[in-house]
């Protein structure tokens, strides 16, 4: 056996090729991500912090830790996402007369096919988990999720995903087919590369923490609600969780079978998707949009949720409709899976066809809309404190009805036909998605981020982040809803047409002014932080909150509430409080609770090189890291220290220690 | 800053003003509709988004904290009035615009043969329509006019006024033929056909293109479009025949294989057979059709005869493209065609006279709005001919090559 058999035995298809050494804009990012690397892991092991990130974050099966981890996960893929787009909005503003732009379409093409994963898979799914991990439990009044190591897990499994995502950006492709892959552009023949195969596991392996933690949410808000808790005095963000959780277990698994069907075809020369051998590319369009077109709503029902809680904190009212609220919301729920081919019309249905969805689309309108009257009656006879979420809730009401309205009329089907694939098109989802997912994102961190850590944000940078974001947004987007008018369409490299760029120079000024957002954002966690104690909340209430999060310290302990409170109306603190209730100062006992675990960690370690392993070809390693998941699983079930007890002396100093400090701040 | 936004309308209104929104002002009759349709669902919708618009700011403004003369009823979060109102609105929007939806859809289905000109103008149906045959190609456009015997590359011209029936396929990956001045767009994907019916009104140069991402040379993927009177049209096409260059199957695989930025090419004749082949994968030689191969498993099957049917692929779409195995799959191959070249020619004819027959055989009509598909066990020869009596659903499975 020589070198040449050898080498491509050990190392698959992975050469010093794969570096992208030649393109200079790679080298540099390359540069600095590692020398970033390297400074964070120095200043890591300067300050020691390894063992505390190890023992209390990573193998935390806290729900609190567990939502913040996944956060901060998001913030980052947003950075990336967002270089993406930015890159891609000087392309465009850029290419015309001839120019041919910085980016070649090698380069292009995988900048915008990355930026759609990375802000759907990597950015808003571990955000809307995130907030949902931390929020659901305190607000049924839990001590945490049903399962919480396959929550540590999934977290993990999620963090592998995106790890794979980025690998591809220094060593070897990404994809080079649009966020969704459509063979038979992505099949072997077409995507030789390693681009598509860089899509598809990490993708799998996200999907599987997202499943998972999509399985343990629906346990934890079906089978742990404190008592008196009825389904229909659950507050309004744990049912649009569950709704969304439901949809995800009910989608995601769509998703791991239509990739592993392109997977066949990719590696085992199968013919699903193929042209020749009976194989039909319209079936992978089908089956990936029954996962897609859930998957917004996946994305959108959480916010709704927050958007609800925080019309009601801050209007400082009860939510109006309470009932039909939850009704539309499950009737959006339901209606989700019947509209997915609404987005390929032009692919030739039938016109009954093409109606029928059309038609039901639109009617997902009507309980969209519902929702937008209650907010808009609970805000009615209010007495509304303008706080962030507050005005992240207005900007989003009339940012998403916008996004409604375009999104409607691409849903009739002829005028679909012009529009499709178009900018208007791109402005359209970015408006719902930006408009909605986004700005509820941020009313979120706004809302609950006393709540995690006992502070409050700081509401001058945090007005400053408003006020680029909201007029930034339009003035990137505008131009594109006018430009899908002037049959303008999606993932040009380059123009001919000189009268077009003026637009596309106002959305690259748009895209800035969002960029001073998302800086703004980030100073007002900063400077937040730095003057932690001016902005400190003693009372664990800093809103006047009505559901049970509030009710408990901020930041909350590691079991939540010291006593399992009883419920009896949907607002449940609200109710506790207008009732005069009393913290109990006595009658403690020690509390039950899971062990933190290194196993998530190492089986997602695991499963990220067995990725890394069967994109490059590198049997013999994803052979070896498969066998290791089995066995590290296996060895994990003979792991009987899962759970330990808090001593009822420490929970009596925890909560004596809360009951001086309130009494501190009522002196 | 809310005043400063308003400044900024300013500027955005002027330059809306100067820019050309194909999409709402097109050129073609089909378009115009399209665009029509866009503009009255916007206005249905307006209908409740502004008030809703309005009251939020209202609301917003009237209910802060600071303006104590404001109402305040902290527990009042029910009314059964409003409720009905909250959902009957919308509800009565949708079901306008529900309507709206499924009459147009019908009526302006690609698939439908176009039943007016223009507004107040009938088709004249002694005219035949103008038929195109469109291959979207790595990474331009094959145009075949099967009633002139020529082709044209990244170069399409109709006379005004004409109906054009465009029947479309595509070689390697899926693409989308867009029009934005004459109709709204249709996929184009291999091995299978999608149609178009539309007609442009005024004279002009027109801007067409892929509007679904195909890879590399996606961005170049561009061609004009011209609307011609009749006589320009008879000039033209008399200029494409003395280009001189003929199009067979040979000079068809070579201008398939990637390219970009291709300029406009004629050919003066076309192979007959051309198009069938395209739309059936076999043009290379000895490469069994899709419809043979379709035909034979309707009648059952080869068995495992059919297993070792097959010849390693010598040329193929992907050479541009790198590598093209799956790793553990064997190296790629193609069926061969069992039938002699006569009967494949034979077979290829017949598909092309059930082709023709089921184009020219519908009649314009407004009548069957239906939605009802096709009776189950109808015989293959007989689908044609019902076609214009079931409505858009036909038998090309609106998409599978050979009905």
């Amino acid at each position: 056996m020589n070198a040449d058999t050898l080498i491509p035995l050990i190392f698959g298809r992975l050469t010093l090729e794969a570096l992208p050494l030649h393109e200079p804009i790679l080298v540099v990012t390359m540069i600095v991500v590692l020398l970033g690397g390297v400074a964070l892991l120095g200043a890591l092991t300067y300050f020691k912090l390894w063992g505390y990130l190890w023992k209390e974050w990573f193998t935390t099966v806290d729900h609190k830790k567990i939502g913040i981890m996944y956060m901060i996960l998001g913030l980052i893929m947003f950075v990336r996402g967002f270089a993406d787009a930015i890159m891609m909005r000087l392309q465009q503003a850029m290419a015309f007369g001839g120019s041919e732009g910085y980016l070649n379409a090698h380069h292009y093409d995988q900048v915008f096919t990355a930026h759609g994963v990375i802000m759907i898979f990597f950015v808003a799914m571990p955000m809307v988990t995130g907030i949902m991990n931390y929020v659901v439990p305190l607000q049924i009044g839990a001590r945490d999720v049903s399962f919480p190591f396959l929550n540590n897990f999934s977290f993990w499994m999620t963090t592998a995903g995106a790890i794979i995502v980025m690998a591809s950006l220094f060593v070897g492709e990404f994809a080079r087919t649009g966020w969704l892959a459509y063979p038979p552009l992505s099949g072997i023949g077409y995507s030789p590369g390693v681009g598509v195969d860089y899509y598809i596991w990490a993708l799998q392996i996200a999907g599987v923490g997202t499943t998972l933690s999509g399985i343990n949410l629906i346990a934890t808000i079906v089978k742990m609600r404190a008592p008196g808790m009825g389904m229909m005095k659950m507050p309004i963000f744990t049912w649009t969780s569950l709704c969304t959780n439901v949809l995800i277990v009910a989608s995601f698994p769509v998703l791991t079978a239509v990739l592993a069907l392109l997977t066949l075809d990719r590696y085992v020369g199968t013919n699903f998707f193929t042209n020749d051998f009976g194989g039909n590319p319209m079936m992978y369009v089908n089956l990936i949009w029954i996962w897609g077109h859930p998957e917004v709503y996946i994305l959108i029902l959480p916010l709704f949720g927050v958007f609800s809680e925080v019309a009601s904190t801050f209007s400082g009212k009860k939510l109006f409709g309470y009932t039909s609220m939850v009704y539309a919301t499950v009737v959006i729920t339901i209606l989700s899976y019947l509209v997915w081919l609404h987005h390929f019309f032009t692919m030739g249905s039938g016109a009954s066809v093409n109606s029928f969805f059309g038609i039901t689309t639109m009617i997902i309108s009507i309980p969209t809309g519902a929702k937008i009257f209650n907010w808009l009656f609970t805000m009615y006879r209010g007495r509304i404190r303008f706080e962030l979420p507050m005005m992240w809730l207005v900007a989003f009401m009339l940012t998403f009805v916008i996004g409604g309205l375009t999104g409607v009329l691409l849903a009739v089907p002829p005028a679909d036909f012009v529009l499709h694939n178009s900018l208007f098109l791109v402005a359209h989802f970015h408006n719902v998605i930006i408009g909605g997912v986004l700005f509820g994102l941020f009313a979120a961190i706004n809302f609950w981020w006393p709540k995690a850590f006992g502070f409050r944000l700081n509401k001058f940078w945090g007005l400053v982040s408003f006020w680029c974001w909201v007029p930034g947004f339009w003035l990137a987007f505008a131009p594109l809803y006018v430009l899908g008018l002037m049959g303008v369409t999606r993932r040009m490299r380059v123009f001919d047409d000189p009268s077009l760029q003026i637009w596309f120079v106002i959305a690259a000024i748009g895209a800035g002014v969002i960029a001073l957002g998302i800086a703004a954002m980030f100073i007002q966690f900063a400077v937040s932080i730095i003057n932690r104690d001016k902005l400190r909340d003693i009372t664990g209430d800093p809103w006047g909150g009505r559901t049970l999060e509030w009710a408990t310290s901020s930041p909350p302990p590691a079991y939540n509430f010291a006593s399992t409170p009883v419920i009896h109306d949907s607002d449940a603190w609200w109710d506790m409080k207008k009732k005069g209730y009393q913290r109990p100062l006595s009658g403690y006992r020690a509390i039950h609770m899971p062990s933190n675990t290194g196993t998530g960690v190492i089986i997602s370690g695991l499963c990220l090189v067995m990725g890394l392993a069967l994109i490059w070809y590198i049997w013999w390693l994803a052979a070896l890291t498969f066998v290791g998941v089995l066995a590290v699983s296996i060895v994990h079930t003979f792991n009987y220290k899962r759970d330990y007890y808090i001593p009822e002396d420490e929970v009596r100093e925890t909560e004596e220690a809360r009951t001086r400090a309130l009494a501190g701040t009522e002196a | 800053m809310r005043r400063l936004r308003l400044l900024l309308l300013v500027p955005m209104v002027a330059l809306l003003s100067a820019c050309n929104l194909v999409v709402l002002k097109p050129a073609g009759d089909v378009a115009q509709q399209q665009g029509d349709l866009l503009m009255i669902s916007t206005l249905l919708m307006l209908i409740i988004i502004v008030p809703v618009m309005a009251l939020t700011v209202f609301f917003a403004w009237k209910y802060r904290a600071s303006n104590k003369d404001a109402e305040y009823q902290p527990d009042w979060d029910h009314s059964t009035h409003l409720e009905v109102v909250i959902w009957a609105a919308p509800l009565l929007i949708i079901i306008c615009l529900g309507a709206l939806t499924w009459a147009g859809t019908h009526l302006l289905d690609p698939y439908r043969p176009i039943d007016r000109i223009k507004p107040g103008q009938a088709v004249d149906e002694s005219v035949e329509p103008l038929q195109v045959n469109v291959v979207a190609l790595d990474w331009k456009w094959l145009f075949i006019y099967p009633q002139y015997g020529v082709a044209t590359v990244n170069e399409l011209a109709a006379p005004v006024d004409r109906p054009i029936r465009f029947h479309i396929t595509s070689s390697s990956v899926m693409n989308s033929f867009y029009i934005p001045a004459l109709a709204g767009q249709i996929y184009a994907m291999p091995g299978m056909e999608t149609k178009l019916h539309a007609v442009i009104n005024r004279p002009g140069e027109y801007e067409g293109f892929s509007a679904n991402y195909s890879g590399d040379g996606f961005s170049h993927m561009r061609f004009a479009f011209h609307g011609m009177d009749q006589a320009g049209f008879d000039g033209w096409i008399a200029g494409v025949r003395q280009g001189g260059q003929a199009l067979d199957r040979d000079r068809y695989l070579e201008l398939e294989k990637p390219s970009e930025k291709v300029p406009a090419m004629r050919f003066s004749t076309v192979d007959g057979g051309l198009w069938d082949a395209i739309l059936n994968m076999c043009v290379e030689p000895g490469k069994m059709c899709m419809g043979e191969m379709m035909e034979i498993d309707r009648k059952g099957g080869l068995t495992m005869a059919s297993v070792r049917n097959t010849m390693p692929l010598v040329y193929d779409k992907y050479a541009g493209r790198g590598k093209n195995a799956a790793i553990f799959g064997s190296d790629d191959s193609y069926v061969m065609t069992i039938c002699t070249p006569l009967q494949a020619e034979a077979a290829a004819a017949d598909r092309i006279r059930r082709a023709e027959l089921e184009a020219t055989s519908a009649p314009v009509s407004l009548a069957p709005l239906s939605g009802l598909g096709l009776a189950q066990g109808v015989p293959m020869a007989s689908l044609s001919i019902n076609k214009q009596s079931t409505g858009p659903v036909s038998t090309d499975v609106r998409s599978a090559p050979n009905a």
